[in-house]
């Protein structure tokens, strides 16, 4: 319920501030958010499945986040950054949709 | 503490509420033909009720549990889930989703707002090399409008440059050759017959010296004089041009007015002769004076015009 909240609360917030993302952000933002989607879904699919703990939460969350930049930042330095971003945007959604798969099956048992 | 606590508290909770979710599947089945099984020896109760009671626990525990835990392994928990407990770990999961949410609000302010800011560098200068590209061509394509348009303006202007140049000269021409009427300064002369009538002669002497003093244009009673003019002697009067013609003859000419008068009052000349032979002449000089007759030139039969370019 509290993430629920905070989701709406940070949307909301992004939406009425409009903050200017830093130029050196801009292209890890993108992944970054991806990344933290995976985290998200991840979580609720452990939380589902009851094997849900905070400490891996937090962690996988900004270690998905962390991890998905420094790969697109390692892309930009080697000059295959767009590739690379696509590749880690294919890998993450195959994740979530893998993860959103068994939320489903705990939900609709199907 | 508390967190291991929590923790502790909603594992068990969880795994308990899952485990038989998870076993059911392979149970199912067995409780079910159990309950066919109960069933029959429902109506032979009283032959095995030692038999059936432990079936019926069996059936009725798993079904307890399962049938609250049935829907709520799936709908039910989400449901728990959504119940605030106000633990830390939720606190932090509401604190990663914020910021979550935040960026991905931010995120797509910005991809929407800007489609340019969201791009890669390299895409960047793809998108710049075409721009750049495109507007070469375009400027290309205003050097070659340019330059045709210019074509045409100076076109137009030796065009209209022709046109004026040949109005010009059909102004001219018209005059000298008698289509157009003319005015300006000149000479009125009028001649008179003496006791004797003026022989076509003394006018084509008279013509010839308005023309050996630069007149542009003559007329005289009403009639152009133009270069096919001619004076004939016919009976008792003058013919011009297969006209007749009499006295009082009313010249008009139009040039320099000081030259022609002199020129005629040449002794010896025109209008002395007309004199000498009994008729009367006066010559007025006007600053302005009207050629009004015109004749329309007719269609040369044989002459043909040089092309100006055959030449060279």
């Amino acid at each position: 319920m509290i993430a629920i909240v905070g989701l709406v609360i940070g949307v909301v917030a992004g939406l009425v501030l409009q903050p200017t993302v830093p130029l050196i952000l801009q292209p890890y933002l993108p992944i970054a958010v991806v990344a933290a989607l995976d985290a998200l879904f991840g979580g609720l699919r452990a939380m589902l499945d009851g094997l849900f703990d905070d400490k891996v939460f937090l962690v996988s969350f900004l270690s998905n986040v962390v991890v998905a930049a420094f790969i697109v930042f390692l892309g930009d330095q080697l000059g295959v950054g767009s590739q690379l971003s696509t590749a880690v945007v294919v890998v993450l959604g195959i994740r979530i949709f893998s993860n959103a798969a068994s939320i489903r099956r705990h939900i609709f048992k199907a | 503490m508390s967190k291991e606590k929590n923790g502790a508290g909603a594992k068990p909770d969880k795994s308990g509420t899952n485990k038989p979710a998870r076993v059911e599947p392979v149970e199912t089945p067995e409780t079910e033909q159990a309950k066919t099984e109960q069933a029959e020896p429902d109506r032979v109760e009283p032959d095995q009720p030692a038999d059936d009671a432990p079936v019926t626990d069996a059936d009725t525990e798993p079904a307890e549990a399962s049938a609250p835990a049935e829907p709520p392994s799936g709908w039910r928990r989400v449901v728990q889930l959504l119940r605030p407990h106000g633990t830390r770990s939720e606190l932090l999961t509401g604190l990663l989703c914020l910021a979550l949410g935040f960026a991905l609000a931010v995120q797509v302010g910005q991809s929407t707002g800007d489609q340019l800011s969201s791009l890669r560098q390299d895409e960047l200068v793809r998108l710049l090399d075409e721009v750049t590209q495109r507007a070469d061509q375009l400027d290309a394509e205003v050097g070659d409008l340019e330059a045709i348009r210019d074509d045409l303006q100076s076109e137009d202007g030796r065009d209209q440059a022709a046109r004026d140049l040949a109005e010009q000269r059909a102004e001219q021409e018209g005059i000298l050759s008698g289509r157009l009427p003319a005015q300006g300064p000149g000479v009125e002369i009028r001649v008179t017959d003496g006791a004797k009538p003026l022989e076509a002669q003394a006018l084509f002497n008279l013509l010839e010296e308005l023309r050996n003093a630069g007149a542009e244009a003559i007329q005289v009673n009403g009639k152009r004089l133009v270069t096919t003019s001619y004076f004939v002697d016919s009976g008792g009067g003058v013919v011009l041009d297969g006209a007749a013609i009499a006295s009082p003859y009313e010249w008009t000419a139009i040039g320099d007015p000081d030259t022609i008068d002199r020129a005629l009052e040449i002794p010896g000349g025109a209008l002395p002769r007309i004199r000498e032979e009994g008729g009367e002449a006066t010559t007025t000089r006007s600053e302005q004076v009207d050629v009004d007759a015109v004749r329309i030139p007719g269609q040369p039969e044989h002459a043909e015009p040089v092309d100006p370019d055959a030449g060279k």
